[in-house]
Parts: structure tokens; C-alpha cells; sequence
């Protein structure tokens, strides 16, 4: 899975996450221009990130992700 | 297969299509019938957290604007509990929607349950929620370190549950109805090892005797169990303690295990508010026995020890069977020739379900839905109250389209593991087992026999020749339990479908002010259990009130509605009362009973424009009708 399919799978969870269906994700896009995407969602959405890619992040990891673009690069380093 | 809730649907391609569409025709207030099959449908999937969430969010957003009440119940829940609740509370009250409840679930302050539920002046306290489901782990309760002996370890025990009955008394006056209380689910993390088990002071062994006594509080009514220890144990304990996900986000169930462990939550939700399904409907060929009866005769078919594929069938017949013996109605729904289909029941010496444990027999030609219309109306209860079994596909998709209201398991393709997907659905949920329950299959049965016996005479001598007994008392203790499980389940013959809870229930035996009666009717066939329930109030001194009037479907024409009025006259005349007035208030389910106290003599006083209406009834202008039925009871006249 290189990292274009990487990111089109995270706006595809997103939408599903956010309930928003016409979010547009790119790299630099964080919690802070999503409004719906609080502590908790956040939370919601690392779980099913998880599972989506049936990958497991460490708490240290998390708390490391600048935005999606970082999220796309850890899964990739995961994948690999 | 537990784990993703694989009785249900995979989540359908246009789940968000149709999500969106349905919140907008909740925006439009379209009719609630429409709006709450489709929350109910949009429910019976695989959903994840995620789905779960926003469906929960749709579902409030109607109740809290919808004029009127559809077909789903509805149910206030507060949720007390360890670590990050939103997760679950979203989960459980989307989860409810299977289970054919509108529960808007609201939390406690974060760590805070005990608060929550002691401080009189909690904001929790003071939401008067209609249940309260307590969800404390181990380590809130104390009992997740290892004790130095037994006396330690039975005091840290007593401590436990000495919290729990503080969250319970702190709760009674705020909560109308019962707290749910879940049971511990232990570590993964031997200690000893199996040893743990041995050890009074070990982490697993104080959790067990927690659980014990959990269950002795549920035994004596003091609380409701939901046993999350046994669902745990369908899943495993690594799925449903995820450490990381603790450590990280106080999740006290692991998010792999939270769906099922909302629904086993919901599925009791349902269970008290009376949703738990009634009839097992069963199809025969691939689903009772191996092969197809029509084209393999009996000495071909697959039933019986001596074959796997014989013992998988042998085992849903068996389990059908055990359901009949708590009181769940077995009815058949085939495809096939009827003399045919029912050879097996007849002749085939391996077979345990026999023709007399199946209170309707359907065996035809015809499509499903129609049939299963017509086994709801045969038994007298909603197609709410219906589970098909089917290992047909086609047959499954053509019943949820006509009928969603009706639950369809799916199978997995193994007939082995069709007991397995049918008890783990939750379909027939309990929280009480009465006597009634004990014999109320072959209640319906001898209900069969009853109407074929009709039959043959005319009515009134009919009506005599039944022997009827009916037994007439005060609401008392020993029957409080089946009195509630009649007041939230009854929908049809239920003039204002007012909900009690059990403890409300129990206050009205002792209140002077009230009248109530209960009503038993034996005859010639059997005792047909309790079969009516009555709650009459004072409005002023001359006047009394039927605040509820229910019967049982089953003694419909039995002139049973004239011998309660019967009743309810002579307890108006012992409080002094010279007027009686009723309420009739509708719902989806109760049209039958819309002109019930015309039929009576009852005078209309007011129409209501949403179909209600208010009747009196002067107990000078009431003449005793002769009945054809003795009384017996301490309240009988």
C-alpha cells in the first residue's frame, strides 16, 4: 500500500469517523481544522485506524502525530 | 463469530445513504412508524463504534422531536461506571435499536459513579432516570490487588458489594425502575496460576465470589444482573481487556469486545421494557433435519445420534425444545406438502421435537411473510414477538424485506453452529422466570385446541362447557413478579400501556388509596395463567379511575373483558365510588381495544384528536350480565 492509497483510505475511515461526508483530508489536516474531531473521536478514530489496517500503535506513537500526514507515514513504517 | 455479532447483517454498502436519508426525514417529522423501522432496520447490522455512535445520535434526535410514538419503546438510562463511558453509552443505545428501544443513554461525571450516585444533590440523581445500568470494574471495587488470606479477602468482598448496595439505596428514590448491575470480568493475569482459583486472596477468586453474590442481590430483585463475565468469556479475556487501550483511554472494555458488550447490555434494556421476543418460528428442511423430507422420505433424512451432520440437527432441535420449557412458543413455517412435512414429527424415531410441541404448524406452498402473518395472528401476538430460523438465504431476505419487525437470525453455513448463532442473538432475554413462563407453551397449545373445540358448538354453550374458574385477589407479593412482566409486555389489549416497574408495583400492594385486582382463569384445558391486570385510582371521592387495564390475548371472547368491568364496579362500590371513568390512549399497537369501554356501556365523554378518548360510567345505570364462569378469590363478588 504506498501512501496515496494510504491517505485515500484515511479520508474514506474520516468520513465514516467525523460523520461528515464531505471532508477533504490532506497532509497538513489536524485536529484542529475538523470540528468534530475532539478527544474523544480522536480516540474513535485511532481505533478504527487500528483495525482498519489491523495494525497496533503504542501510546508514545500516538502522542507524536502531528496530522494525517505523520498518521499516513507511521502506518506505512507499520506496513512495511 | 461472537465477536462480530455475525447473527446480524455485514454492514450494508449504502449504510451512510441511507443513514442520511433517514436523519432527514426525522428533520421533516415523518411519520414515526416509518422513522423507527428504519432505525430498527439500520440497526440489525454489524455496526462498529463508529455506526453505532451516529445511528444512537439519530435515534435521540427524534425522540427528542417526534410528536408521537412509534413502534420501538422507550427508555431514559443512566450509565455509572469505571474509566470513559461515552464509547459505551453511545454503543448501548445504538445497540437498543435491535432490540426495539429508544434508550438515550447519558453518563456520570468521569470517575465519579459512586458520587453520582450517593450525593443527594448529584446532577445525576436529579435526572430521574427510568433505569440505571452500574458498569464498575475490579479496580473501582477494590478487588484488583491479591489479599494476604481468606479473612481479607471475604472482608474486601463484603466491601464490594457493600458499594454496590450504596449505589442502589442512594439511587432507589431518583430511578423509577430497576439498576442494572454488571458482573466483574477478572484480570488475564494469572497470579499463581491455575492455582488462583484455590486461593481465597488471589484477584480471580475474589472476583468469582463477588459475581456469586452479585447474583444472591439479582435472586432477591434488589438489582438486575447483566453478566459480562460470561459474554467476556464467549469473546475471551485478551479481546475484552485491551491494557493499551486503558492505559490510554481508560477504556475498561477493550474496543474490539465493546459492541457485544453493548448488545448484551441493550439486549436487557429490551427485556425490561418487554421487547424480548415470544415465538421461535422454525423451518424444517435444512434447519430441523438434514435434507429435504419431500425428496429424501423419512428414512433419509439427517436427525439423530449416529452421524455428525444427524447430531448437528439433533442439537437445534434440542435447544428449540429447551426454549419451549421457559416458556418461548415453537411454531414451523416450511415450504412442503403439509401431511408430508409432518411425517418426521409423526415417525422418525430420532426426532425430539414432537407435533405436540408446536403450537402452530404451517406447511405450505406459500411465501413466508404471509405465513408468518398468519402464525402471529394464530398465537395472538405481534410479528415483534417472532424469530425465524431459516437456512435459506433467500427465504431470510424475502422475510426482512415484508417483515422487518420479525427477527432473522443469520447462520453460519455449519448447521452445527446454528444453536450457537441463535442463543448468542439474544433474542429471548429474561429477567424473571414465573410459573407462567413454566407452562405457557403448552398454554398455547391447549389455545389451539381450544378454537378447534369452538368449533363444534355454538357459543354460549361453548363458553359453559369450558368450565371456566377465574380467581380474582389484590396484587400481592407473590405474584409482583409476574404483574410487572404483564404490565411492560402487554401491547395489543392494554387501554393506556402505562409501564410499572417492579418496585412500583410492590408500593401499590401496600397503598389503601388504590384499588388493584389480578385475574386468573383456569378451565377444562388448563390453567390459562394470569390474564388480567388492573389499576383503579381515585380521582375525587365519587369517581374512580382505571389507570390500567390489560389482558392477555388469549382468553379474547371468553367474556372476560365483562367479568373484569364485573369486578371493577364491586371495588368502586367498596371505596365508596359511584362513578367509573377509563382512558383510552393508542398507540402502534393497541387499535383492538380502541372502542372497549363503548362495548362495555361505558358513556364517551371526549374524543382526543390523536385517537384518544375518556369514557364514564355510572355504576347506577350498570346491570350484572350473567357470566359463564364461577369466581374465587379474595376479591371474587
Amino acid at each position: 500500500m504506498d501512501h496515496a492509497a494510504i491517505m485515500a483510505k484515511l479520508e474514506e475511515l474520516m468520513i465514516d469517523v467525523f460523520d461528515i461526508d464531505d471532508l477533504a483530508v490532506t497532509e497538513a489536516t489536524s485536529a484542529d481544522d475538523v470540528e468534530e474531531w475532539d478527544s474523544l473521536s480522536h480516540i474513535r478514530f485511532m481505533i478504527t485506524v487500528e483495525r482498519n489496517f489491523k495494525i497496533r500503535f503504542l501510546n508514545e506513537e500516538v502522542a507524536e502525530l502531528r496530522n494525517v500526514g505523520d498518521l499516513a507515514r507511521s502506518i506505512a513504517a507499520k506496513l512495511a | 463469530m461472537l465477536t462480530n455479532l455475525e447473527w446480524l447483517l455485514p454492514v450494508p454498502a449504502d449504510y451512510r445513504a441511507r443513514l442520511k436519508a433517514l436523519r432527514a426525514a426525522i428533520a421533516a417529522s415523518t411519520d414515526p412508524m416509518i422513522v423507527e423501522e428504519e432505525l430498527h432496520a439500520l440497526s440489525l447490522a454489524r455496526l462498529d463504534l463508529n455506526q453505532l455512535g451516529h445511528l444512537a445520535g439519530a435515534a435521540a434526535s427524534h425522540a427528542a422531536t417526534a410528536a408521537a410514538h412509534g413502534p420501538l419503546a422507550r427508555l431514559r438510562v443512566g450509565l455509572l461506571g469505571s474509566g470513559t463511558l461515552d464509547l459505551l453509552a453511545a454503543a448501548v443505545a445504538g445497540s437498543a435499536l435491535r432490540h426495539r428501544v429508544i434508550a438515550t443513554v447519558a453518563t456520570g461525571d468521569y470517575g465519579s459513579a459512586i458520587r453520582d450516585a450517593i450525593d443527594p444533590s448529584s446532577a445525576f440523581r436529579n435526572e430521574h432516570f427510568d433505569t440505571v445500568i452500574v458498569c464498575l470494574d475490579h479496580r473501582s471495587l477494590g478487588l484488583d490487588q491479591p489479599r494476604a488470606n481468606a479473612t481479607e479477602a471475604r472482608a474486601a468482598v463484603a466491601g464490594a458489594i457493600d458499594t454496590i448496595n450504596a449505589i442502589t439505596a442512594g439511587l432507589a428514590d431518583s430511578v423509577s425502575g430497576a439498576i442494572i448491575v454488571t458482573t466483574l470480568v477478572p484480570p488475564v493475569e494469572p497470579l499463581f496460576g491455575s492455582f488462583d482459583a484455590v486461593e481465597a486472596g488471589s484477584v480471580t477468586a475474589m472476583i468469582t465470589a463477588f459475581n456469586a453474590e452479585l447474583a444472591g442481590l439479582a435472586a432477591a430483585k434488589a438489582v438486575i444482573l447483566v453478566d459480562l463475565a460470561r459474554i467476556a468469556g464467549w469473546v475471551g479475556l485478551h479481546h475484552w481487556h485491551d491494557a493499551g487501550q486503558w492505559q490510554q483511554a481508560k477504556f475498561a472494555i477493550g474496543p474490539d469486545a465493546l459492541p457485544l458488550a453493548a448488545d448484551a447490555i441493550a439486549r436487557v434494556l429490551g427485556a425490561i421494557r418487554g421487547t424480548s421476543r415470544k415465538a421461535l418460528v422454525l423451518d424444517l428442511d435444512n434447519t430441523l433435519w438434514g435434507g429435504v423430507i419431500g425428496d429424501d422420505g423419512v428414512d433419509g433424512i439427517a436427525i439423530g445420534q449416529g452421524s455428525a451432520r444427524g447430531e448437528a440437527f439433533l442439537a437445534i432441535q434440542q435447544m428449540a425444545l429447551a426454549l419451549r420449557q421457559r416458556g418461548i412458543v415453537l411454531a414451523v413455517c416450511s415450504k412442503n406438502d403439509e401431511d408430508v412435512a409432518r411425517t418426521p414429527f409423526r415417525d422418525h424415531p430420532d426426532m425430539v421435537l414432537r407435533e405436540e410441541h408446536i403450537a402452530v404448524f404451517v406447511a405450505n406452498w406459500g411465501d413466508k411473510a404471509t405465513n408468518l402473518r398468519a402464525i402471529a395472528a394464530a398465537l395472538n401476538i405481534g410479528l415483534d414477538a417472532l424469530v425465524f430460523l431459516d437456512d435459506n438465504p433467500v427465504e431470510r431476505a424475502q422475510v426482512r424485506r415484508e417483515l422487518p419487525m420479525v427477527a432473522v437470525p443469520e447462520v453460519p453455513a455449519d448447521p452445527a453452529l446454528y444453536p450457537r448463532a441463535l442463543a448468542a442473538a439474544g433474542y429471548f432475554e429474561a429477567i424473571t422466570f414465573s410459573d407462567d413462563d413454566r407452562v405457557r407453551a403448552d398454554a398455547y397449545r391447549a389455545n389451539a385446541e381450544r378454537a378447534a373445540f369452538a368449533g363444534t358448538s355454538d357459543m354460549a354453550g361453548y363458553l359453559q362447557s369450558l368450565d371456566m374458574v377465574a380467581d380474582v385477589r389484590p396484587f400481592d407479593s407473590v405474584n409482583r413478579a409476574r404483574i410487572a412482566q404483564l404490565i411492560n409486555k402487554s401491547n395489543q389489549f392494554n387501554l393506556t400501556t402505562r409501564r410499572y416497574t417492579e418496585r412500583e408495583v410492590a408500593a401499590m400492594e401496600g397503598d389503601t388509596a388504590l384499588a388493584t385486582l389480578q385475574f386468573r382463569l383456569v378451565d377444562r384445558f388448563g390453567d390459562n395463567g394470569m390474564i388480567a391486570v388492573v389499576i383503579l385510582r381515585p380521582t375525587d371521592p365519587q369517581t374512580l379511575e382505571i389507570d390500567t387495564w390489560l389482558m392477555s390475548c388469549r382468553v379474547l371472547g371468553r367474556r372476560m373483558e365483562e367479568a373484569t368491568l364485573f369486578h371493577i364496579i364491586a371495588a368502586g362500590r367498596r371505596l365508596g365510588a359511584t362513578v367509573i371513568t377509563g382512558t383510552y390512549l393508542p398507540t402502534a399497537k393497541n387499535r383492538m381495544v380502541a372502542d372497549h369501554y363503548g362495548k362495555l356501556g361505558f358513556t364517551l365523554v371526549v374524543a382526543g384528536e390523536d385517537g384518544s378518548s375518556r369514557w364514564r360510567l355510572d355504576l347506577a345505570d350498570y346491570t350484572p350480565p350473567a357470566l359463564p364462569m364461577r369466581f374465587t378469590g379474595p376479591s371474587a363478588v
